[in-house]
């Protein structure tokens, strides 16, 4: 799987945390991002409806152009989407679009479905030395073999709940919530 | 770093990512309105506590979320196996007879 066309690094000023030869931190264009719960039926009608069929097996993501459906649970997955213009806003247009389409494919079936656009930030992990920096936060065995690309994982951050995704053998997307992304981006500047 | 293996992720994790839920198997009185002060107190507080084997409830509150019990040695806090909500308790003599420890 090639590094996914979702994330784009973001235009403010500030963005890049982390610029050194062999790893850079950047923080991503806001995306698109919903929280949805349910069984295995409603999970089919709102991968049809999204554009991105939400993945049954555990630790699995499913990136469709400017879609992805992360697995975070048996019953639950985290919907991105890109609207194709990077800029500072989310765009609200686009999940509100999304939430209507999945809301009204699912229809009356139990399940769950949140606007989490403003909840999280993302960024950009790449470079060579990426795993190694992560490492110093993350007790995960960041090797290829143990955490192949394309696998995605909701883990702790010392005490920071992340989503962490590898994109590509040097790249990471770690997805975390924005209250937590000080935080976070501090010990990835000191590691 | 004690590793724990979650049966819904099918990966090994450390401990941190889990949150302890006591022991398992303990099932709610069909008819709570029909118990009277001791009972209730039993179900609510008395635990087995023993010295050995013990079936209980972890969550991988960290990952997935999601609730599934384990079989662990209370004195060497080894994990003897896990499995998903509403699986049946394996056999905690026949595990201890096979030297679980």
């Amino acid at each position: 799987m090639p590094d996914t066309a979702l994330y784009a690094p973001a235009t403010t000023e500030g963005a890049s945390v982390v610029s050194r030869p062999d790893v850079t931190v950047t923080r991503a264009a806001p995306l698109a991002r919903l929280a949805f719960r349910g069984d295995a039926t409603a999970a089919g009608k709102a991968g049809a409806a999204f554009g991105a069929s939400l993945p049954m097996a555990p630790l699995a993501a499913n990136p469709v152009g400017q879609r992805a459906a992360l697995w975070l649970g048996p019953d639950e997955w985290l919907l991105l989407a890109a609207s194709g213009t990077v800029g500072e806003e989310v765009p609200w247009a686009l999940a509100m679009t999304l939430c209507d389409e999945i809301a009204t494919a699912v229809g009356t079936h139990p399940h769950a479905l949140v606007d989490v656009s403003e909840r999280n930030v993302a960024l950009i992990v790449s470079g060579p030395r990426a795993a190694a920096l992560l490492n110093t936060q993350v007790f995960l065995d960041l090797d290829e073999g143990a955490f192949p690309v394309g696998q995605v994982t909701r883990t702790l951050f010392t005490k920071a709940e992340i989503v962490l995704w590898r994109t590509g053998p040097e790249t990471f997307v770690v997805e975390c919530w924005r209250s937590f992304a000080p935080y976070v981006e501090g010990l990835l500047a000191n590691g | 770093m004690l590793l724990i293996s979650c049966p819904w992720c099918g990966v090994e994790r450390p401990e941190i990512e889990f949150r302890y839920g006591g022991e398992a198997h303990i099932d709610r009185p069909a008819q709570p309105a029909d118990l009277d002060d001791h009972q209730w107190a039993e179900f609510l507080y008395m635990r087995s506590n023993p010295k050995g084997l013990l079936a209980e409830r972890w969550r991988h509150v960290h990952g997935c979320g999601r609730f599934f019990n384990a079989v662990r040695h209370t004195v060497s806090d080894r994990f003897v196996c896990v499995y998903k909500t509403g699986e049946k308790c394996p056999d905690l003599e026949a595990l201890a007879r096979e030297g679980a420890q």
